[in-house]
């Protein structure tokens, strides 16, 4: 069993500049674009569940980039920051958080229900843990059709613990099905710390009774992310079957819009905050090594605020949906 | 004295079969647990074990013989001792006994429908087919299957003994070695798991059929029945649909308790994003379960185990397919209208029979499908009969008749001439003693009082 409890930590080539840069500003553009989330939520302008994905940037960047087009990614509710990364656009997404006619779903399934068939995302689904055997048969089906393409499944430390992951681990490993399973471990099952939901807490470890080889990576780290990243996705690729990827990582809001977070001090956010934030960390490492500037990054941030700011425009003058939408995409006319 | 070994019930539902091998011969001495024959069900080969010991007198039944019924007669044992005269004094009972025997039909056993008194009007949209072949609902499931995926590579069934063991009721019985294990999968005992798997696959294009071992096991997995292949298309704005199939058998089986014996047709049927057919005859089965695989959304077929083994008249056409949403009346009456779907259409044809005795011409309708349900063809049969009795063998809260009873005061109110009456099954778990699981399910006499009733008779 191939469970190592080493965390990777840029175990591949360095990362080019560009490829740096790249992912600065996807991370960037995820966490600007989850702050006006947020304030749109506190106007009103969002309704019901909006869980956002600020402090855990790193992982669905890092792991992005060791996809190739044709992969497919799933994950549950907390997706905005998969749907960025995943190439969505920011105006489609954001116009759905608002339920208006030009989001994604036509403004009929809101934050935590949208898809893209052109960029390979399939959602976006709300019931805890159902994303993983779904995504399961989204690799069957790379597998069935041979055309060489990968799942990447996402789950959180909360889902690990449903019963269907399991049963998902072991058709995996059965079948040798090319999935890579991301435990994004943000210590949280929204208020139940893993400590105390978790009879295990090194969730790498959790497909070993189905042979499926697990690794704990640091998920604040999106170099580290990305070095693990490229070793899943080739295990998955090379035919070898499903692979774990436990990401520590940590995010800095409540589990939803209205969460309090109680069971959390401010200290601890802090500490995350200032000592391991993914965006700092690469933005300081792209400093130091000179692969950028001030001034490049300062323009990025410019790029990034007018995306989000167009976001968020465009989802409050796009029209809410037709009412004779309510009547439509029930069932697909045969 | 001699002990008469009888035909043995080798399954829940067996009410007859092959004697394929006596491995004792006669004047043999056989020891309790020893195996006896080879008994041929319709769905497997079993052996059939030695109960008492002694000596093989007589065989009655020899190899190769068919459709043997259950509890006949097949073999006289001698104790120590006992010799020719005794022998053929049991033999002699033996031969009396087989007639009774094998003329009295199980209770769960369904026998062909009668011959309706008048035609089927042919009328309701439902194409003639000049060349028809007599096929079990059993052979029908397949040879759908077959067709449809030979037709479509997308097409592949996955489940849980579907592959080697041929299907648990041998629904599946040779695809294994004509599609190969990459289109026939034999699943672990994981039917959340799997059904998602499937869903997910659907999501990607391919077009999966999910057999569950029976509809009860479905209960596993109808997050992902309801949450990720109903829901999904609309959540997503249209763009992400399930061209999924989940078949199996539904309903009350035989004897085999509460946790295995329940109708989900009104569960299922409850839900926008899902379409619900329920095929009785042969031809429903191939029909539907075609139409269910080349339709593009997530179909539920709710098959029927006592209807397995049953023989009808299917057309023998490889663009046969019964459209979705379509009821077929089953014979024409003006006096009364009784809906049925699956097993319960015979009983509501054997209950017509009777009242036509009695001068009451009942109109039976087969629903077909539950989802959409054919209201047209009901309200316009109400309008001639003006009596409407609901059969359905699932439970009468929120069930299938309730809903027909709703629909019926919305769109047919003007036209009654009494209250839309339902027949069902009773509101208790199914009990697994012979008399009480009786006495749960509709019986015959049942729809007969009901129909007179409505007719005030």
């Amino acid at each position: 069993m191939a469970i190592s409890k080493r965390k990777v930590r840029g175990a591949a080539p360095a990362a080019t500049a560009e490829q740096s840069i790249e992912y600065y500003k996807t991370m960037l553009l995820i966490r600007r674009f989850e702050e006006k989330a947020g304030q749109l939520y506190g106007m009103g302008l969002i309704n019901g569940f909006c869980h956002l994905y600020i402090g855990q940037e790193a992982v669905v960047v890092g792991m992005q980039a060791a996809l190739k087009d044709g992969d497919s990614v799933i994950t549950s509710y907390r997706d905005h920051g998969h749907m960025l990364a995943c190439g969505m656009d920011a105006k489609g997404v954001m116009a759905e958080l608002t339920g208006r006619a030009g989001g994604y779903s036509k403004g009929k399934g809101g934050s935590m229900h949208m898809f893209s068939r052109e960029k390979h995302f399939y959602g976006g689904h709300g019931i805890v843990g159902a994303q993983v055997p779904l995504g399961t048969g989204l690799a069957f089906a790379h597998h069935y059709r041979e055309d060489g393409g990968v799942c990447l499944c996402y789950l959180g430390d909360g889902a690990i613990n449903q019963g269907q992951v399991y049963e998902s681990f072991n058709m995996a490993s059965l079948w040798k099905l090319p999935v890579v399973y991301v435990i994004e471990n943000n210590k949280y099952a929204m208020g139940t710390s893993i400590e105390r939901s978790s009879a295990g807490t090194e969730l790498a470890r959790r497909g070993a009774a189905y042979n499926v080889p697990g690794k704990q990576v640091d998920g604040m780290d999106v170099m580290a992310v990305r070095a693990a990243a490229d070793e899943a996705v080739g295990h998955a690729r090379r035919g070898d079957g499903p692979f774990i990827l436990e990401m520590k990582t940590y995010r800095y809001r409540g589990h939803s819009m209205s969460d309090p977070a109680k069971y959390r001090t401010k200290e601890e956010v802090a500490k995350m905050r200032e000592q391991h934030d993914p965006i700092d960390q690469l933005r300081k490492k792209m400093l130091e090594e000179g692969q950028t500037s001030e001034e490049v990054l300062k323009e990025i941030d410019r790029q990034v605020k007018g995306i989000v700011g167009e976001a968020a425009d465009f989802a409050q003058s796009s029209p809410e949906p037709d009412a004779q939408e309510l009547w439509t995409d029930i069932l697909v006319e045969a | 004295m001699p002990i008469q070994i009888l035909m043995p019930a080798l399954s829940p539902t067996m009410t007859e079969g092959k004697l394929a091998r006596w491995l004792k011969g006669e004047g043999d001495a056989v020891k309790s647990g020893e195996i006896l024959a080879e008994i041929e069900t319709d769905k497997a080969t079993m052996e059939m074990e030695a109960v008492d010991e002694g000596t093989l007198g007589k065989i009655l039944v020899p190899d190769g013989t068919e459709g043997v019924a259950v509890n006949t007669p097949i073999a006289v044992l001698l104790a120590d001792g006992e010799g020719d005269e005794a022998l053929q004094r049991v033999i002699e009972r033996a031969v009396a006994d087989t007639a009774p025997v094998a003329a009295k039909a199980p209770q769960a056993s369904v026998q062909p429908a009668p011959a309706p008194a008048t035609a089927p009007p042919t009328a309701a949209a439902e194409k003639v087919y000049a060349k028809t072949i007599r096929q079990t609902v059993r052979e029908a499931l397949r040879d759908a299957m077959a067709e449809e995926m030979r037709r479509d590579p997308a097409v592949f069934l996955m489940g849980e003994e579907v592959a080697q063991y041929q299907g648990a009721y041998k629904v599946s019985q040779g695809l294994l070695d004509e599609f190969g294990p990459k289109r026939v999968i034999d699943t672990p005992i994981t039917e959340m798991g799997f059904t998602g798997l499937g869903v997910g696959a659907a999501y990607a294009g391919l077009k999966p059929i999910v057999e569950f071992m029976t509809f009860n096991f479905s209960m596993q997995a109808i997050d992902q029945i309801i949450n990720s292949a109903a829901k999904t298309l609309y959540m997503g704005g249209g763009q992400l649909g399930s061209p999924i199939v989940f078949r199996g058998p539904n309903g009350a089986a035989s004897r085999v308790g509460a946790q295995h014996s329940q109708c989900y047709a009104s569960w299922f049927a409850h839900c926008p994003g899902l379409k619900v057919v329920a095929p009785y005859s042969a031809a429903d089965a191939k029909g539907l379960l075609k139409a269910a695989i080349r339709d593009p959304n997530p179909v539920l077929v709710l098959e029927n185990e006592l209807l397995y083994g049953q023989s009808f008249e299917v057309p023998d056409d490889p663009d046969f397919v019964i459209p979705i949403g379509k009821a077929k009346i089953e014979r024409s009456g003006s006096s009364v209208t009784i809906t049925a779907f699956s097993r319960m259409v015979h009983l509501a044809l054997e209950a017509a029979a009777l009242l036509a005795k009695e001068g009451i011409e009942a109109e039976v309708i087969n629903l077909r499908s539950l989802r959409p349900l054919d209201v047209e063809t009901i309200v316009a049969s109400v309008k001639k009969t003006n009596r409407i009795v609901s059969l359905e063998e699932g439970w009468p809260f929120a069930g299938i008749g309730a809903e027909i009873a709703a629909v019926m005061q919305e769109q047919a109110f003007d036209w009654l001439d009494a209250p839309v009456t339902r027949v069902t099954g009773k509101d208790v778990p199914m009990p697994y003693a012979a008399n009480l699981e009786r006495m749960a399910l509709p019986q015959i006499d049942d729809v007969v009082a009901a129909a007179k009733a409505v007719c005030y008779r």
